[in-house]
């Protein structure tokens, strides 16, 4: 909490900067407002803002304590990634669905995240959630640690690379999200470093040895 | 050949595709073997299946309010879907139902009998310790 809102603060103090710090989450209920009445009138438009701005006021969530900046051309490539992923790995489950006679053997492997945060950490796991064949069954916040269960763990490539795959999209989420100051703290470099790219090559790649040596340090856990 | 009839046969195209992805969905929750696998087929073909119906239902009725409800049906189930899988595996496996001895790796459960040793150890000692139970 920013020393801006000392819990000691009126109502009032805290109200106002309630209002500084969460205008967007009025904003965003207001457009839910104007699409769930069907129509862009005035009246939609105030009444739409009169209830964000009351549910904000009386019913409001903790503010998300968001340092970072937003890079669009990373973002981008985030979305990319993700629909593609959605995509082959939608597919990929309905068709092991259908294999009938076929019985996947499901694994729940560790994955230890970098240490950057619990919104990073979120997006990261609900990411992962929405793609088909992997979901998060644990997600330990203090020592960043996400438990994966994948549908098949051979179809997946092992557990090394159900690892090394939540990595790189953990690796995108901070470029699109993290500031400068987080993205050196992760051990990432600037945008097109070398080593970002021989990671990014290794990712195309697709096969990954699971005799090398990890990609991180901190895959290097018993 | 007019917009028209290109956006009904996009729509149609998108509605099949759909409807395979969520039909795959329901034999895989009667097929899959246990809680995990089950909850699988049930939240993921789902998504991008419903997304595609939605898609496809959009294009067809040609009326920007009845896209614009649409479009929070879409983003409303990207955001909860991730949260339902996740509760329901997580409940499933703290109570016990999820049978590990199907798994072919499991590196939950010696983590979580690790810290529940910790745990022990730590309320001998009358400390509470909330960071050893991963949760």
């Amino acid at each position: 909490m920013s020393p801006a809102t000392p819990q000691d603060a009126g109502w009032w103090a805290r109200w106002r900067h309630r209002m500084r710090t969460q205008w967007h989450a009025a904003l965003w209920l207001m457009v839910v407002w104007v699409l769930l009445w069907g129509g862009v009138s005035v009246a939609n438009v105030l009444a739409g803002t009169l209830v964000g701005f009351l549910l904000i006021s009386v019913m409001a969530l903790p503010s998300i304590d968001y340092r970072g900046r937003v890079r669009p051309v990373a973002a981008l490539r985030l979305l990319g990634f993700f629909v593609r992923d959605l995509l082959v790995a939608s597919v990929q489950v309905s068709f092991q669905a259908l294999r009938f006679g076929w019985t996947p053997h499901g694994a729940v492997v560790r994955v230890p995240m970098r240490d950057t945060g619990d919104l990073y950490l979120t997006v990261t796991s609900v990411l992962t959630s929405l793609v088909p064949g992997t979901v998060i069954v644990e997600a330990h916040r203090i020592t960043g640690t996400l438990y994966v269960h994948v549908l098949d763990l051979e179809s997946s490539g092992g557990a090394d690379a159900v690892r090394h795959h939540i990595h790189e999209l953990e690796e995108r989420v901070l470029r699109a999200l993290a500031s400068d100051d987080e993205l050196a703290h992760a051990g990432l470099g600037p945008q097109g470093t070398a080593v970002a790219d021989a990671r990014a090559v290794e990712a195309m790649a697709g096969d990954v040895d699971p005799g090398a040596p990890s990609v991180t340090p901190e895959e290097d856990r018993p | 050949m007019d917009w028209i009839a290109v956006a009904d046969v996009v729509a149609a195209v998108l509605m099949l595709c759909g409807a395979f992805l969520v039909l795959a969905a329901g034999v895989g929750v009667a097929r899959f073997p246990d809680l995990l696998g089950r909850m699988h087929a049930a939240t993921k073909p789902q998504v991008l299946g419903l997304v595609l119906l939605l898609t496809g239902v959009g294009l067809r009725v040609h009326a920007w309010d009845v896209a614009g409800m649409l479009f929070l049906v879409a983003v409303f189930q990207l955001l909860t879907a991730p949260v339902a899988a996740h509760m329901v595996g997580r409940a499933g496996y703290r109570t016990g139902k999820v049978d590990t001895s199907l798994l072919a790796l499991d590196e939950l459960t010696p983590d979580q009998e690790a810290a529940e040793r910790a745990a022990q150890d730590e309320a001998d000692g009358e400390t509470e310790q909330a960071d050893a139970d991963p949760r």
